[in-house]
């Protein structure tokens, strides 16, 4: 059940100019949240800016006896709220309402789990990361930034296991080109019937490419999409995505029957910007 | 001296004055697992077609100063499967039930209501004549004197549940409006639904929402819908008023109760907290026994006027 809790941040590590990571004290988040959900911040008590915003849940974080401690999130600066999570100081406070939606399906062996990532898309991977490798899947992070000093948090993944394909749009690090360039090879490089599970998160058009390069090779791909949401608990209907089913489209509220769905049920180009 | 917070809105009993705003709680089904939906007031329900309509494109809200502006475009199930699907759980939640409902012709209004007079579990029926951001119905209606009062009439004719019109503030003068509702029928009005509005990107010079123009709410309209609830209570003093625009606190309930209102509705403030309830009951609690009022129905209407001029 989601609460809303007034969580004191714990940390907050600027990693560039635009994206930091912020750990927040909150057990009750940390405790009931799963792979790809998310949480609706707001970081005033004010009424501008008004609306929560929604960021997943990057990191559960837990002592040594292995009790959810907290979370993380991963943000990059870009409008009014992620500005104020970037400059965030210890003792400052974020209110949190969460966990919510609808999270991954989470792979088991003898499949394998390949997560694409683009920039902050990052942010949906490393507690599905987590719960593979606690059922031990082989896993493999494709992850595109626009530069090498722009991929983050690559030991974290490293320390779960997590085998890495990076690309750069200028080649600084790993392919030179977007996402798409690692994931062709590994795709040329896997016989099709090998079982294979693929998450991707990240930029629209890069989540409609990564669908469509699966698609043709016969294999689904579960997204995470970024709607501008209102609510976060199905009450406003803004949210929306259009979903092919079988009684043709409909637009289903992303923040209860996503964030995360079947890439090739979504009607890409009528999901707006 | 425990006080009492029970109001009447036009034969309507309700244990709070606290409703749930129209497209701004869902079917309220969705907020069981969060809200004990029978310590609310009601539940204004999404408002409802005769059939299931899909509404607009994404983007469908975006935020500005104080507020937000959305055009939803009336996404729908129906008022059909609407009674069959979700009118048992709210029910069975001991939800009280304002079903919002929206025609595009005053027929289809009437044949709503007719459906719902059938209906088990529906305490009023809200008329949205007030949609600004569908291109028909709506507001087609509500900002018109004639067609303010075919619809009214056209619904009363077909159901006996108290009929509440609620009304748009894209008007000049909001007060003949309530008094057309009154005097076709109506047991109590709502105001006010959203100012229509208009965002726009700069940067590619394309509006901000998919519709164009949106329905502006939150804080940024409080003090215009305190205005027009103060108007409409000087020209009907005896039809009851649910207000709202922009409540966040129970501050601002009692603001809007000052002017007028027996009941107030909280729309986009659900989406900051939602859990504001409590805190909304709480709020008004100790204000009445701060300021030795009994009960709400005493506090309603109770504008000082003294000072200064009043239109
Ligand atoms: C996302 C959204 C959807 C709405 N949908 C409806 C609706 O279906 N029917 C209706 O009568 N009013 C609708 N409204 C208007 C609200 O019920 C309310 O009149 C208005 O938002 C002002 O109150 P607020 O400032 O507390 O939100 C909607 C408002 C919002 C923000």
């Amino acid at each position: 059940m989601p609460v809303d809790v007034d969580a004191v941040v714990l940390s907050n590590t600027q990693l560039s100019h635009d994206y930091n990571t912020v750990i927040l004290a909150a057990p009750r988040l940390g405790d009931q949240a799963l792979p790809g959900q998310f949480v609706m911040v707001k970081t005033t008590y004010g009424d501008d800016p008004l609306l929560r915003r929604p960021f997943s849940v990057f990191e559960i974080l837990r002592d040594d006896a292995g009790r959810s401690t907290g979370v993380s999130l991963l943000n990059k600066r870009i409008g009014v709220t992620t500005r104020a999570l970037y400059a965030l100081r210890p003792g400052d406070h974020v209110r949190c309402l969460g966990p919510l939606g609808r999270p991954f399906s989470v792979a088991e062996p003898p499949e394998q789990a390949w997560m694409v990532a683009g920039g902050v898309g990052l942010a949906a991977f490393a507690t599905l990361a987590a719960n593979l490798r606690a059922r031990r899947v082989d896993t493999t992070l494709f992850y595109g930034g626009r530069r090498a000093d722009d991929l983050f948090h690559l030991d974290t993944f490293e320390s779960l296991d997590v085998h890495l394909r990076l690309a750069t749009d200028d080649g600084s690090r790993g392919d030179h080109g977007n996402v798409t360039v690692p994931l062709r090879r590994a795709f040329v490089s896997t016989d099709r019937t090998t079982p294979v599970r693929l998450y991707a998160c990240g930029p629209t058009p890069m989540m409609r490419a990564v669908t469509e390069l699966a698609a043709s090779e016969g294999r689904a791909t579960e997204v995470s999409l970024e709607q501008v949401m209102g609510c976060g608990l199905g009450g406003c209907y803004s949210c929306v995505v259009p979903v092919r089913g079988p009684d043709g489209t409909h637009f289903v509220r992303s923040c209860l029957d996503g964030p995360i769905f079947d890439g090739g049920s979504v009607v890409w180009e009528q999901l707006g910007e | 001296m425990s006080v009492d917070l029970s109001v009447d809105v036009g034969g309507l009993q309700l244990a709070t004055p606290f409703i749930a705003a129209s497209g701004c709680f869902g079917y309220g089904l969705e907020y069981g697992d969060i809200v004990d939906l029978s310590t609310l007031g009601a539940v204004a329900v999404k408002g409802l077609f005769l059939e299931e309509r899909e509404g607009h494109p994404p983007t469908r809200i975006v935020e500005t100063p104080s507020g937000m502006l959305n055009a939803i475009g009336l996404q729908g199930i129906g008022v059909r499967r609407f009674v069959a699907d979700k009118l048992p759980g709210l029910r069975d939640c001991g939800a009280v039930v304002l079903v919002n409902i929206c025609g595009s012709t005053t027929e289809e209004y009437a044949e709503i209501a007719r459906i719902l007079a059938d209906a088990d579990g529906v305490a009023a029926i809200e008329l949205n004549i007030s949609c600004p951001n569908i291109s028909k119905g709506g507001m087609m209606f509500g900002s018109s004197l004639r067609g303010t009062h075919d619809v009214v009439s056209a619904v009363r004719r077909v159901t006996t549940l108290p009929l509440i019109p609620k009304l748009t503030p894209n008007v000049t003068d909001v007060a003949s409006f309530a008094v057309a509702a009154r005097d076709a029928g109506a047991d109590a009005v709502s105001l006010v639904n959203t100012f229509l509005a208009m965002a726009i990107d700069i940067e590619t010079r394309r509006p901000k929402l998919s519709n164009v123009v949106g329905g502006l709410s939150g804080p940024a309209i409080r003090p215009i819908a305190v205005r027009m609830v103060h108007e409409c209570r000087q020209a009907a003093a005896d039809l009851p008023i649910i207000g709202m625009g922009g409540i966040m606190t129970s501050e601002d309930a009692i603001e809007f109760i000052i002017a007028g209102a027996v009941a107030v509705q909280i729309g986009t403030a659900n989406f900051v907290d939602p859990f504001v309830w409590s805190k909304l009951r709480e709020g008004l609690t100790d204000y009445l026994h701060r300021h030795d009022v009994p009960s709400v129905s005493a506090l309603v209407g109770t504008l000082d006027t003294t000072r200064g001029h009043t239109a």
